[in-house]
């Protein structure tokens, strides 16, 4: 039990729509622990991203409780939050989100300005995390000066940054072709053999197959799957 | 963090100039037109507080008209006057013109003046020699002090002092001449700006101007206040004593207080101030609203920006110090150039109306407040709106 990092119990999330309310997730459970690579498979709409969110700290759950790293998120406030956010998750989103107006040591170094790093430890780790996804060639690349892959690769070194306990990946091949999303998965493969925590959502059966377990989600639902189920 | 809000700031400061440029004019013109009328405004009434005060601080004018039995001051009058408490001196003057020579030369029109001692008193008066003493008058004595047109009348690139100078007949020892520049006397610089003078002037012991004129009396009085905070007592006993000397008639005197002059100018001016200062801060308001408009522009273009910094961590309290950070710099800067160019503008304005510029470093400090209390008043609503972006909207809208 002491290496479960992860624990949702009974998540539910409901939306007000005009006079109704509309339930998203429907009692979610789900357990993960350190080094597990777990893909959420599920078609549009069926409410993957919301639960995303909520394992992001981006968004609270309607009821339910969700322990991270044994803290209770339900009970922290919007500053607690940032910090949880910071240290513990790395996002990797579908669309990059790099600044591009910023180079990629800074875009990488971004999370760790904001957990207070001084300036030379931060130069140190940032270009450490581009040189572990293989981009130590491209250091102060603007995002725009890089291919899809490539602007993943430094989202993912991002999210790397702050040695979080899970990284957090919203169809991180959604925008990048066969080939690159092939690379991507074989990087994320590297990265959860070093021991990386990793949770990547996904509608892709494909790309669901490189996940080492794969829960689906349903009509707000969570149920066990195995990889074998089309 | 505090260095990197900066610098993210500056970014996005350097990434737009043209619209910087277009944000701060408003905060340019406010500046601009504050530091320009209060240097104007400050530095005039400096000029013409120190012309006045030159002309006549801490001294009262008094000139009688008489009445038809009294023609002017007696001695007895004028030692009443001067036994006033808070009166240091009293300068009797008699004036007319004359024609007077020397060495045979001639020279026609000269204003003559009888003064007293009293007169001597001011310091850089007397350019070359001495002034008039007391003594002079008891003794009535043959001496004068001549101005620098008389001399260069009657003895050209050649030293007065000792020369004889022949007034009705008599002849007056030259022992002083007056400063060049020193145009201290009040009525002789309203004399000479309606044009008289031309002649040059000799200033005789005022008992011997009394003989030549075969009057008696004095028409024109110089008092002179030691402690000019109470000059409005004095000026009240004074009407005293010349209420008395003139039988309570009407319109047969008048005093002239030039510290009560200054003093009404100067209100006058600093009601001035303050109203174009009123006026100039309606510019920066303007300016305000501009910046505040600019920072909602980009708070909202950059939605997805801010929803990515929150995600990775930044706490709402620190998007809003760069949003306000940035509404800051925008200001400051546009006061900073609003100042220069206020300064700039201020020293021509200067040098047209030919006066001397003075810095007013207060007018500069006042600028600067006003320019960040701008940023920060305008700046807080949109940063606060920055600080409250939800970030899933934030992140939904790419
Ligand atoms: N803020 C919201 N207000 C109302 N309804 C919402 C909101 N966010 C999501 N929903 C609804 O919740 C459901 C699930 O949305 P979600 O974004 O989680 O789907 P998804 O599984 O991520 O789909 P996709 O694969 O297309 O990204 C949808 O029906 C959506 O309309
Ligand atoms: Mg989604």
């Amino acid at each position: 039990m002491s290496n479960v990092i992860l624990s949702m119990r009974g998540i539910t999330k409901q939306y007000r729509m005009g006079d109704e309310m509309q339930t998203v997730l429907r009692g979610i459970d789900l357990d993960v622990e350190q080094g597990e690579f777990v893909a959420v498979l599920g078609p549009s709409g069926s409410g993957k991203s919301t639960l995303m969110n909520i394992i992001g700290c981006l968004d609270t759950p309607t009821s339910g409780s969700y322990i991270l790293h044994g803290r209770d998120v339900g009970s922290l406030d919007e500053e607690e939050l940032s910090s949880v956010r910071n240290k513990e998750i790395g996002f990797i989103f579908q669309s990059f989100q790099l600044l591009q107006r910023q180079n990629a040591m800074q875009n990488v170094e971004l999370p760790l300005v904001y957990s207070g790093m001084h300036t030379h430890d931060r130069t140190q780790r940032a270009k450490q995390m581009l040189e572990r996804v293989g981009l130590s060639d491209k250091l102060y690349h603007y995002p725009n000066q890089l291919s899809g892959g490539q602007q993943q690769r430094v989202a993912i070194a991002r999210a790397l940054a702050n040695h979080p306990t899970i990284l957090l990946a919203d169809e991180p091949t959604g925008a990048l072709d066969q080939q690159t999303g092939k690379q991507v998965m074989s990087l994320f493969h590297d990265l959860n053999e070093d021991g990386n925590t990793i949770i990547m959502i996904t509608h892709d059966i494909g790309i669901a197959r490189h996940a080492k377990r794969i829960v689906r989600i349903l009509d707000g639902n969570l149920t066990e799957g195995v990889a074998e189920d089309a | 963090m505090l260095k990197e809000c900066l610098r993210m700031s500056w970014q996005n400061i350097k990434g737009n100039k043209m619209r910087t440029f277009l944000t701060t004019l408003g905060i340019i013109i406010g500046v601009t037109a504050i530091i320009t009328l209060i240097t104007t405004v400050e530095g005039a009434t400096n000029e013409i507080t120190s012309q006045f005060t030159a002309l006549g601080a801490g001294k009262v004018n008094v000139s009688v008209s008489g009445t038809p039995l009294k023609r002017g001051l007696t001695e007895d009058d004028i030692q009443r006057i001067s036994r006033i408490d808070n009166i240091s001196g009293v300068d009797p003057s008699v004036s007319f013109k004359q024609h007077v020579a020397s060495e045979g030369t001639l020279c026609e029109d000269v204003s003559i003046e009888g003064r007293s001692a009293a007169y001597f008193t001011d310091a850089g008066l007397i350019g070359k020699g001495r002034g008039l003493t007391e003594m002079d008058m008891d003794r009535y004595s043959h001496v004068c002090v001549i101005d620098t047109e008389l001399n260069a009348n009657l003895f050209p690139n050649e030293d007065p002092i000792g020369k004889e100078l022949v007034i009705s007949g008599i002849s007056y020892r030259i022992v002083g001449m007056l400063s060049d520049e020193n145009d201290n006397d009040v009525m002789r610089a309203m004399s000479l700006m309606t044009g008289g003078n031309s002649g040059g002037l000799a200033i005789i012991p005022y008992p011997s101007a009394l003989r030549i004129t075969g009057s008696n009396s004095v028409n024109s009085l110089t008092l002179y206040i030691q402690d000019t905070a109470f000059t409005d007592d004095t000026i009240s006993d004074v009407e005293e004593v010349l209420n008395a000397a003139f039988n309570y008639r009407d319109n047969a005197w008048q005093i002239i207080n030039l510290d009560s002059l200054l003093d009404t100018m100067n209100t006058m001016t600093g009601m001035m101030t303050t109203m174009l200062a009123g006026i100039a801060s309606i510019a920066l308001l303007v300016g305000g609203i501009g910046i505040m408009n600019m920072m909602l522009v980009s708070v909202s273009e950059r939605t997805t920006e801010i929803g990515l910094r929150k995600a990775l961590g930044a706490k709402p309290s620190l998007i809003q110090t760069q949003f306000l950070i940035e509404s800051v710099m925008l200001s400051l800067m546009g006061g900073l150039i609003g100042i220069v160019l206020g300064i700039i503008l201020s020293m021509l304005i200067a040098g047209w109306i030919g006066m001397t510029f003075t810095l007013s470093t207060g007018a500069i400090a006042l600028a600067f407040t006003f320019s960040a209390t701008v940023g920060i008043l305008f700046g807080w609503a949109p940063a606060r709106k920055a600080s409250r972006l939800n970030p899933i909207d934030a992140l939904r809208s790419m």
